[in-house]
């Protein structure tokens, strides 16, 4: 389910009707306008209309009424009549309570240096099943696809009894007598790292599983055929052909990572600050739910070039895999 | 990297890769058998936390408003999901075709605050009592693009002249879908079912949003724990949920080896007539 | 003339030249256009009742377009379809009395042989009783009873293929549609799944329309074949003729091997033309052609209708001349030459060994004459 992913960006425009008419005969009509219409409109109610909603709410003055926001929703005319009453509060407050701003930075550097680690992590891992026999690989995807239907939340948990200054490493580390005081590594951003890595490598590897294993190991062979070391040969055939891969792995593991919850809030402690987390103290905690919303905006528009540019990356191997 | 074979480094790095992804996973699953109630101790073995969990209600209950709620969610999704796939697949041209695709794969790298978020504020803005009912609806809603893709992927690879001999055998559209199509493109179908449940049963964010008085799910109830400090009852529930999820994967994928085992053995009965 | 004696080498059988003969497939002036791309160019084409018709062109050119449009999968973009005089526009694939068997042969995969060919019976509301019974007689047309309960996955490829087979014509169409029936199949299996085909053809009496790339296969089976190129028709004639008067230098190039002798006419009568090409070689035809152009006129004819031989011929001056054995492939049946003239032209010749061992023993750097008979080949004007 990674390589399928989105054919992203369509070049073709959209023609004025909804006709199919290369198309022959197959569910045509009706039938097929159904199977259109229904995933569109669910789509659009449950999944654009909220976005328009929560844009609209962060543009509205906090009240303290329940539910915490002046609803905006009266009807055309109220909507007009409130549309001057939109305001930007939400957002100056933001800017002027660094605190925000330093969760945007402080998630995104996270982020980033989680997906480095990843890509450090997962590049060798999936280079070494690409390149095991034929035979075993589907054992080995399947192994790595498993923990992923295993519930995340189980899976961060189990760190917590790792990490912690009486956890199991902490444990393994004294009796091996490299160390002679704990460490501490859970509430740090180390364990954040770690909670990442790890819950995203499934996510990292197979992408670059699946671009290094299409990859004809003749090409390596006949660089170094042509006097180029093995260490050469990796760099200028193996790692710019897997590039595809690269791309669509480090980007399915920064954009979420980029917005995660559970993961700093169980791992990270108190003092870390991740805009996910943020949103929801926001939300949950101080129940100012426009600053939430305006929080949440700024976020999608913080993801939109990322997940634009794994759009295309997945578009590209889509229309190198036909 | 040094020739053809499959060299000690590529063994090496896969055999890391895969003890750090199961090895917190063992460790979890060992200290729920500990006798101790410090998690991290050895005490001896034990099954008194999974005893104790059979008679905590509030987890039972949790534990059943997230099966109805996984049950019922995996199903519409699959249904969506399906029909989204088609339109993607055999509808090259349409209007609106770029935002609905964009609609379809988003959701798939969304932040979960956000979709949980979103989802929230739609519900209140209608005025619905927040409960099973619209967790359910959130998550038809982020898993029905899971199984978008899922089925897109088969139907890119699905011989289309299958279809085409149908009709040339007298077949009407819809009557070629139901006895073609579908049966052919199930065990896609099949499979993304089985993600949209297991997504479901997952969620702590959308659910934590979108839920109301009433409507815990497991995943929140373990997380309010969780919260509380590491206890070997939470490493007993965990055990419990990876080995029901263990045992559907490693059926399902032993059911399919064989199958797939049995046809190889067809084909070559067949070319040896 | 020449040409209109090949004609009765087969069967008896040329509506064609019958102008009573009522056509039964037209395709008048048919456009079929994708976005820019013009797969099909205002192209006629007339089909008659049991004919045994064959579509023969390189991958693009538009033949299996022409299928997909009788079979009804694509409309054309102008131009009609008539079948049986009726025009089949908007008339959609599960309504057309013609069924197709597909180049993957399309075998439903999880269904068995049965039910497979079962399939279009039942959507036409057949009783079931009848449904078996029709079911079992194509079954053992095809010779595959005792496998009717596997699925398609238990059975080879032969076997796959004709299950595709007694699938499309289970339902007894008008014409059926057939692309690259045999293309997945080997050699062998392939020579003799021919002769089937025309035999089931033959006592089924149904039109068969086939596409196909390869022209051997269109050689062995079709009354007539239409020569395709970029949408267009080339040439339509029984195999004979597009063999041995083919109507153009495409043709002439695109079936079997050729010579060909860019030339200009000296003389020309009712019945001979005499021909110079460069300076040494004079060719005087029996088939001088009906054109009245006279300069870079070609002349054509096959390798295996030029004699190689180290004597020289009794008559010289006349179609031969001299040169030197350049290369040699032994084939085992036949030895192809390619022999240098004096002039630097290369005449390709293939020598059918007729003996284990060859009287005329050549080698390569041989001098040699190459020698042809006044109705060995044909002029082209196109």
């Amino acid at each position: 389910m990674t390589q399928s992913f989105a054919p992203g960006a369509d070049p073709a425009t959209p023609p004025p009707a909804a006709t199919s008419s290369g198309m022959h005969g197959f569910l045509r009509g009706l039938s097929g306008k159904l199977v259109i219409i229904v995933p569109y409109l669910w789509l659009l109610v449950f999944f654009l209309v909220p976005f328009l909603i929560v844009a609209k709410i962060s543009l509205s003055e906090t009240a303290t009424a329940m539910p915490p926001y002046q609803p905006t929703f009266d009807g055309l005319t109220g909507f007009l009549s409130k549309l001057s009453s939109f305001s930007f509060d939400n957002y100056l407050w933001l800017t002027e309570d660094a605190l925000y701003f330093k969760a945007y930075v402080s998630s995104v550097v996270i982020a980033a240096i989680s997906t480095v680690l990843t890509l450090l992590v997962g590049y060798p891992m999936a280079y070494g099943m690409a390149r095991a026999p034929t035979t075993i690989r589907p054992t080995l995807v399947m192994l790595v696809i498993l923990p992923f239907w295993t519930s995340f939340l189980i899976r961060v948990y189990a760190w917590i009894g790792i990490l912690k200054p009486e956890g199991l490493l902490n444990q393994f580390l004294l009796w091996t007598g490299v160390i002679d005081t704990p460490l501490v590594i859970l509430n740090t951003h180390t364990a954040i790292f770690i909670g990442i890595v790890y819950s995203y490598l499934p996510f990292m590897v197979l992408p670059l599983y699946a671009a290094l294993e299409k990859m004809d190991h003749s090409l390596v062979e006949a660089a170094q055929d042509l006097g180029c070391t093995p260490t050469g040969a990796f760099w200028k055939v193996t790692f710019p052909l897997s590039r595809p891969g690269v791309i669509a792995g480090c980007m399915l593991v920064f954009i979420p990572a980029v917005g995660e919850f559970v993961i700093p809030d169980l791992l990270g402690g108190s003092q870390t600050l991740m805009i996910g987390r943020t949103l929801w103290n926001e939300f949950f905690s101080n129940r100012d739910w426009p600053v939430a919303s305006a929080v949440a905006v700024i976020l999608l528009l913080l993801l939109v070039i990322p997940i634009m540019i794994f759009q295309q990356a997945q578009a590209k191997t889509q229309e190198q895999g036909r | 990297m040094n020739g053809g074979g499959w060299s000690r480094f590529n063994i090496a790095s896969v055999t890391a890769g895969f003890a750090f992804l199961y090895l917190p996973i063992v460790l979890l699953i060992i200290y729920s058998f500990n006798a101790s109630r410090l998690v991290t101790v050895w005490a001896g073995f034990s099954t008194q936390w999974y005893v104790t969990l059979w008679h905590n209600q509030a987890l039972l209950d949790a534990a059943w408003v997230t099966l109805r709620v996984g049950l019922v969610s995996a199903t519409a999704a699959t249904v969506l999901g399906t029909m989204a796939a088609l339109a993607l697949t055999r509808y090259t041209r349409f209007r609106g075709r770029l935002l609905f695709s964009g609609m379809v794969f988003a959701p798939l790298v969304m932040p979960e605050v956000i979709t949980g978020l979103s989802l929230l504020l739609l519900f209140v803005a209608l005025g619905v009592d927040r409960g099973m009912m619209t967790v359910t609806l959130a998550h038809i809603t982020f898993s029905m693009c899971f199984v978008a893709v899922v089925v897109q992927s088969r139907l890119l690879t699905f011989d289309r002249s299958l279809e085409e001999a149908a009709m040339d055998l007298g077949a009407t559209p819809v009557k070629t879908f139901f006895a073609i199509t579908l049966p052919v493109i199930a065990p896609a179908i099949i499979s993304g079912w089985m993600l949209a449940f297991t997504l479901s049963l997952d969620d702590l964010v959308i659910a934590s949003f979108t839920s109301g008085p009433g409507a815990t799910t497991l995943p929140m109830k373990i997380y309010s724990q969780v919260r509380l400090g590491v206890t070997p009852e939470i490493n007993a529930i965990c055990t419990i949920l990876i080995a029901i999820v263990a045992t559907g994967v490693l059926i399902a994928s032993v059911v399919n080896k064989r199958r797939e085992v049995q046809r190889r053995r067809d084909e070559q009965a067949a070319q040896r007539t | 003339m020449a040409v209109k004696s090949l004609n009765s080498i087969r069967r008896n059988f040329s509506p064609w030249t019958d102008p009573a003969a009522k056509p039964y497939i037209q395709f008048e002036n048919v456009t079929k256009q994708f976005g820019d791309f013009t797969a099909v160019n205002n192209l006629s084409l007339t089909i008659y009742e049991r004919e045994f018709y064959a579509l023969l062109g390189a991958s693009g050119c538009g033949k299996s377009t022409l299928l997909r449009m009788l079979a009804g999968f694509d409309e054309p973009t102008s131009g009609r379809i008539l079948l049986d005089g009726q025009d089949l526009r908007g008339v959609p694939p599960h309504k057309r009395p013609v069924n197709m068997m597909f180049q993957s042969y399309a075998l439903f995969p999880h269904m068995t042989v049965e039910k497979n060919i079962a399939f279009g019976l039942k959507q036409e509301g057949m009783a079931s009783a009848d449904i078996a019974k029709r079911v079992a007689e194509m079954l053992k047309l095809v010779k595959l009873e005792q496998f009717a309960k596997r699925k398609p996955h238990q059975l080879s490829g032969g076997q796959r293929q004709r299950v595709a087979l007694a699938r499309s014509v289970a339902k007894r169409p008008k014409v059926l549609l057939l692309d690259e029936p045999l293309g997945a199949l080997d050699k062998k299996l392939r020579e003799e799944t021919q002769f089937e085909l025309m035999d089931l053809q033959q006592d089924l009496g149904l039109t068969f329309v086939v596409v196909t790339h390869d022209q051997e296969e269109a050689m062995t089976m079709a009354d007539r074949i239409a020569i395709l190129d970029k949408g267009e028709v080339m040439q339509v004639a029984t195999p004979q003729e597009i063999y041995e008067a083919p109507g153009s230098r495409f043709v002439a190039n695109f079936v079997g091997s050729m010579n060909l002798f860019e030339g200009e006419v000296t003389r020309r009568d009712e019945t001979s033309a005499d021909i110079q090409i460069g300076p040494d070689l004079l060719i005087r035809t029996v088939n001088p052609g009906n054109s009245e152009r006279k300069a870079g006129v070609n002349y054509a004819v096959r390798p295996e209708k030029i004699r190689v031989s180290s004597k020289k011929p009794e008559e010289t001056g006349v179609n031969s001349a001299q040169g030197e054995i350049f290369d040699i492939a032994y084939l085992g049946d036949v030895t192809n030459y390619n022999v240098k003239l004096d002039d630097g032209r290369i005449v390709k010749a293939t020598v059918i060994n007729s003996n284990r061992l060859a009287e005329d023993p050549l080698t390569w750097g041989d001098r040699a004459w190459i020698s042809f008979k006044p109705d060995a080949g044909i002029v082209l004007t196109r």
